[in-house]
C-alpha cells in the first residue's frame, strides 16, 4: 500500500499551468508586503531595540499572555469541539455559530462586548465589582480573556471537522473491546486528532499574538501590564516610525520561527495518519 | 481548454485592480485631509462652502500623523489640516510648493467626567486622589503630548490606569464608566452632536489651573498646491466668519 501510494505520487501529472501561475500570484501577494517591509526597517537601529525596554517589555507580555490564552483555549475549547462534533446536542449550529462569531467580528466590537460583558459597570463585572472587589479591565488577565475570546473559534473549528473525519468504526471496536468512554477518547480519539489539536494550537496562538483591537478596548494599554507589542507597535507608529518597524518585524519574526519549527513537526504525523 | 476560463478570470480580476487603481472623482472636486477632532465642525464648514458656490469637497478623517505620512507616500490631498503644528512641519518640509499654513483653530483641555460629576471633580490637583481611575491619551498621540504638558505645568502627578490610543477612546471610558475621568479636547465634549451617547453621558470640568489652561492644541491648514485656486481659497474660507463661528460653536477656540 506504501509503495503503490509512493509511485503514484512520483508519476502524478505535471500540476496545471494555471494552478502554478494563480498560485505564484498568491505568494508574491503575502511575500511582497512582507519582504517591502523588511526592507524598510532601519537595521542599523536594532540594537536599540533590544537595550530599550519599552520593545522587550511589551514582547515578554505578549508571549507571556499568548501562551496562557493558548492554554486557555484548549482547556475549554477541545470540550467544546467534542461536544459541537460528537454528541446530538439540539441547537448546535446555534452554539457554534456564537462560539466561532468572534473571528468574524471587528476586534473593537468584541472588546466592547466584553467591556459590557465583564467592566465596572458589566452584566456581570459589575457584580463582581461591589462582591468581590474584583475589576477585570486594565488587568493583565483582562489581556489573556481578550485573546481567548477571539483566538479560541480557530481551535474548536479546527478540531471539530478534524474530529468530524475521523473513522468511527476504530472507536466502536474500542468500545466493543470494554474500553470505557474516557479511555476511548484518551487512547483513541484524541491520538487520531493531534495533528488538528497541534495545528488549532499554533493558529490560535498566533492570533492572540497579534491580537490588538479586542485588547486595547477591553484591557486598555499600560506598560507593563497591558501593552502588548501590537498594541506598542500602533502607538509608535505615532511617534518614532522606525520603532514600529522594528517591532513589527521582530512579531514577524517570532511568528515565523514558530510557525516554520512546527510545521516541521508535524508534517510526518500528517502524512503518517492518510 | 483547462486554460481558457481560469486565465480568462485572471485578467477579468487584474482589469478590475487597474480600473479601481484609475478610479478617481473629476477633477473640480476638492480633496481635504483632516484631523479627526474636526469631523463635526468641518462637516458644518464645508455644508456652508458648497451652499457659497465652492466646489464639490470629499475628506478624509484621522489621526494628523496618519494623514501625514500618506500625504508624504503621495496620498493625493489638496489639503490639509492637522491637529498639532509639529504634523504640518513634517507634510511641509517635504512637499515642495505648499501654500503658507494658517492656524484656523486652538482646542483646550478639559476633564471628562461622568454626568453630574458625581464624585466631585473640580480641577487637574483632584487627579491625584488615590481613588480615583483615570485615562489619558499616549504621549505618543498628540492629545496625550498636551495632557502631558498641562499635568506637567500644573505640577499634578498621578499614575494613569490606561494610555489610550486616541482621545475619543478616553471619552468612550468614561462615558462607559470604566474610568473615573480623563483628560480630552473640550471640542471632544463641548461640540457634539447631543444625540451622540458618549457625550450625553459625560461632563466637562475645567482644568482649574492657569498655567494648564494656556496649553491648547492648535490646528493649522495648509494648500498643498500654491497653485490650486480651490484650495487657496477653502483655506481662506476656513480662516473667515462663517467657519470661525462653526468651529466656536462645536467647542473650539479662535486663533
Amino acid at each position: 500500500m506504501t509503495s503503490q501510494r509512493t509511485r503514484r505520487r512520483r508519476t502524478a501529472p505535471r500540476t496545471p499551468v494555471p494552478i502554478v501561475a494563480l498560485a505564484v500570484i498568491a505568494v508574491v501577494f503575502f511575500a511582497l508586503p512582507l519582504l517591502a517591509l523588511v526592507l524598510r526597517v532601519p537595521w542599523s537601529d536594532v540594537g536599540d531595540l533590544f537595550t530599550a525596554s519599552a520593545p522587550r517589555e511589551a514582547l515578554l507580555l505578549s508571549l507571556l499572555t499568548s501562551v496562557i490564552a493558548t492554554a486557555c483555549a484548549l482547556v475549554l475549547g477541545l470540550p467544546l469541539a467534542w461536544v459541537l462534533a460528537r454528541t446530538q446536542l439540539p441547537g448546535r449550529h446555534v452554539i457554534r455559530a456564537v462560539c466561532t462569531l468572534t473571528m468574524v467580528l471587528p476586534p473593537v466590537v468584541a472588546g466592547v462586548a466584553l467591556l459590557a460583558a465583564l467592566g465596572r459597570r458589566g452584566l456581570i463585572g459589575a457584580s463582581l465589582n461591589d462582591w468581590f472587589g474584583i475589576r477585570l479591565p486594565f488587568t493583565t488577565p483582562a489581556v489573556i480573556i481578550a485573546q481567548v475570546f477571539v483566538a479560541m473559534p480557530f481551535l474548536v473549528l479546527t478540531v471539530e471537522s478534524a474530529l468530524h473525519s475521523t473513522d468511527r468504526t476504530v472507536e466502536d471496536a474500542a468500545r466493543t473491546l470494554g474500553a470505557s468512554p474516557w479511555t476511548v477518547i484518551r487512547r483513541v480519539t484524541l491520538p487520531a486528532v493531534r495533528p488538528a489539536i497541534l495545528s488549532g494550537l499554533v493558529l490560535t496562538w498566533a492570533r492572540a499574538l497579534g491580537e490588538f483591537g479586542a485588547t486595547v478596548t477591553f484591557a486598555g494599554n499600560f506598560p507593563g501590564t497591558t501593552r502588548t507589542l501590537p498594541v506598542a507597535t500602533y502607538l509608535a507608529l505615532e511617534s518614532d516610525v522606525d520603532q514600529a518597524l522594528l517591532m513589527s518585524v521582530l512579531l514577524m519574526l517570532v511568528s515565523f520561527v514558530v510557525l516554520v519549527s512546527m510545521r516541521d513537526r508535524w508534517t510526518g504525523a500528517i502524512g503518517g495518519r492518510r | 481548454m483547462c486554460f481558457a476560463s481560469p486565465w480568462r478570470a485572471l485578467v477579468a480580476g487584474l482589469c478590475a485592480i487597474g480600473l479601481l487603481g484609475s478610479c478617481s472623482s473629476d477633477d473640480t472636486t476638492l480633496t481635504v485631509f483632516a484631523a479627526s477632532s474636526l469631523t463635526d465642525a468641518l462637516d458644518d464648514i464645508i455644508a456652508e462652502h458648497v451652499a457659497a458656490g465652492g466646489p464639490p469637497i470629499r475628506v478624509s478623517y484621522a489621526g494628523s500623523s496618519t494623514l501625514a505620512a500618506q500625504i508624504i507616500d503621495g496620498a493625493p490631498a489638496d489639503v490639509f489640516i492637522s491637529a498639532n503644528p509639529e504634523q504640518m512641519d513634517a507634510v511641509t518640509t517635504v512637499i515642495d510648493g505648499h501654500g503658507v499654513p494658517v492656524t484656523i483653530a486652538h482646542n483646550s483641555l478639559v476633564i471628562a467626567v461622568e454626568r453630574d460629576n458625581p464624585l466631585g471633580i473640580t480641577g487637574l490637583a483632584d487627579l491625584e486622589r488615590p481613588d480615583l481611575l483615570i485615562a489619558i491619551a499616549a504621549p505618543e498621540v498628540p492629545a496625550g503630548d498636551y495632557a502631558r504638558r498641562a499635568l506637567d505645568a500644573a505640577g499634578v502627578v498621578f499614575t494613569p490606569t490606561t494610555f489610550e490610543t486616541d482621545v475619543r477612546a478616553v471619552v468612550t471610558r468614561v462615558a462607559l464608566g470604566e474610568v473615573d475621568a480623563g483628560i480630552v479636547y473640550a471640542s471632544d465634549i463641548a461640540g457634539r452632536d447631543t444625540t451622540d451617547a458618549d457625550t450625553a453621558a459625560v461632563t466637562a470640568v475645567p482644568l482649574g489651573h492657569p498655567d494648564a489652561a494656556r496649553i491648547t492644541a492648535e490646528y493649522p491648514a495648509v494648500a498643498l498646491d500654491a497653485t490650486n485656486a480651490a484650495a487657496v481659497d477653502f483655506i481662506a474660507f476656513l480662516g473667515g466668519p462663517v467657519a470661525t463661528a462653526a468651529l466656536t460653536a462645536r467647542g473650539f477656540s479662535s486663533p
